[in-house]
């Protein structure tokens, strides 16, 4: 029954559990930092040196508010939909190649939880079923703000998973595979996707952010026309909820990008330093977080440099520009792959 | 264990179909529609089925019933203002019902002869197998259907357009 690959599964999946929890946390805190350098403040700097404590004092404030559901509510969906929120967000982790191969006692464990051969289809299945979190909330509430924001969330999120969808068709042609483990592989050393898909990258990317609702995308939580959106009428934990399952999306659509467009844990001349099997693994790995770091950063850059967008332009953009450039990303990658095989 | 998960899928798709009938909020029948196609991608799972599964639930999960989750929110439907068929309706509506009852039980009634005569291949269903399936023996059908669905995402999109002159 216990046999070492499942205990080794089970610390990998706690691991990544706890790992995604601790990086969401201090996104909080990276992202209240990175504004106040933007916006030439100091952020918080109150609770412990540099303010480091600040996402566990929050944690402890989100905790300890009191709760309210409204009276008029439906009380089983509305705790369901933080609830779900989480969930989704959370379960893209399990198909994610954190590192290749780790040697131990003579061993080979993947860092992989589980490897699907329908891996990307499986991501875009967890992010198409991500919206229900946010639409059942928002209906829930029965408040005008909240079902607006959740009818937002929707045509949103469904508006841009099409051209998402054409993006990673056009990156399956050049793989050739829908194994993320095998997309990883693939990218060995320094022969990232982003040099064979930089339109596909560039597509995709502007996709994540309408699809974690991430600013300029944030108009289901407009403040300045909805109040909160679909969270106006949560409060204490279940509002927490919410937050961070932003944060964690923000963390697993990091991931995704890394693994799909820059080499995953991969890393230039990673078989030439010398380096035993098991080094190059950890190496990987550390250089796979550097790129989430980085992609997370980017995620908060452009949130505060760049304005929101008006609901008719995001839908303007998603249909009229990024779509026929997605369509057109697909014939370009179909004509290249045909001239280079004759 | 796969027996007890063929039943138990099996349970939760039957019982969540019955409460779409039943149930009095459209919303909250929406919702138990979603939990039956879930159960449904959990069988396609269980007979090796992966990407059947996948994009069952990308398809209806995903993007369908969203869709209709918004529609009925927005229209915001309780008993005060919901249409009212008639009784002729209704009746057509359980004979309808009826007869493609009967077809189902005719056409999976023989199918018991196929399953012995063709042994279940546990690679069908991978993405593999279902590619040089669709590309050697349907391809004309694969790729008309192909065509029809970019054509209405293009539909789409010149629709949109169409509006803002």
């Amino acid at each position: 029954m216990f046999t070492p690959d499942l205990i080794f599964k089970v610390v990998l999946i706690l691991s990544i559990f706890v790992i995604t929890l601790v990086i969401a946390m201090y996104s909080t805190y990276g992202e209240r930092k990175i504004a106040a350098f933007m916006q030439d403040r100091l952020g918080p700097n109150r609770a412990g040196i540099f303010g480091i404590l600040q996402p566990l004092a929050d944690g402890v404030k989100m905790f300890m508010k009191e709760e309210l559901i409204p009276d008029i509510s439906n009380k089983v969906l509305f705790i369901l939909g933080p609830c779900l929120a989480m969930t989704t967000a959370l379960m893209t982790s399990a198909i994610i190649p954190w590192g290749s191969n780790i040697n131990i006692a003579g061993t080979d464990f993947s860092l992989q939880v589980t490897d699907l051969n329908i891996g990307v289809l499986y991501v875009f299945a967890v992010t198409s079923i991500g919206v229900y979190g946010i639409m059942i909330g928002g209906w829930a509430s029965n408040n005008k703000y909240s079902l607006l924001g959740a009818l937002r969330a929707s045509s949103q999120m469904i508006s841009y998973e099409i051209a998402m969808g054409l993006a990673i068709i056009a990156l399956i042609m050049s793989t050739g595979t829908l194994s993320l483990k095998e997309i990883s592989a693939a990218q060995a050393g320094f022969h990232w996707n982003i040099f064979v898909q930089p339109l596909g990258f560039l597509i995709f990317i502007i996709c994540s952010f309408a699809e974690t609702n991430r600013a300029p995308f944030d108009l289901p939580e407009c403040e300045t026309e909805l109040v909160g959106g679909y969270h106006t009428e949560y409060s204490s934990m279940k509002l927490g909820f919410y937050l961070f399952a932003e944060y964690i999306n923000m963390f697993i659509a990091s991931a995704v990008i890394s693994t799909l467009y820059f080499g995953g844990y991969n890393f230039p001349f990673m078989n030439s330093i010398g380096l035993s099997s098991n080094a190059v693994a950890i190496l990987g790995v550390i250089f796979l977080f550097a790129k989430i770091f980085f992609f997370i950063f980017f995620f908060m850059w452009v949130r505060w440099t760049i304005p929101r967008f008006r609901y008719d332009q995001l839908m303007r953009l998603g249909w009229t520009v990024l779509i026929p450039l997605a369509i057109f990303n697909i014939l370009l990658t179909g004509a290249i792959i045909f001239a280079t095989n004759n | 264990m796969t027996q007890f998960l063929f039943y138990f899928l099996s349970f939760v798709a039957v019982a969540a179909g019955l409460m779409v009938i039943t149930a009095k909020n459209p919303v909250h029948s929406v919702l138990y529609l979603i939990i039956a196609f879930f159960a449904i991608a959990g069988h396609y799972i269980l007979l090796n089925a992966q990407f059947l599964a996948i994009v069952h639930i990308i398809v209806y999960a995903g993007a369908i019933m969203v869709l209709f989750l918004s529609v009925i929110m927005l229209l915001n439907l309780n008993k005060d203002n919901e249409p009212a068929k008639s009784n002729i309706l209704k009746l057509a509506a359980a004979v309808a019902g009826g007869l493609l009852l009967v077809t189902f039980t005719g056409t999976l009634k023989g199918t018991e002869s196929i399953i012995a005569s063709q042994p279940f291949d546990d690679q069908i269903g991978y993405v593999k197998a279902l590619g040089k399936v669709l590309f050697n023996d349907f391809l004309l059908p694969f790729e008309v259907s192909a065509l029809l669905l970019l054509s209405a995402i293009i539909g789409a999109v010149v629709l949109v357009k169409h509006d803002l002159k």
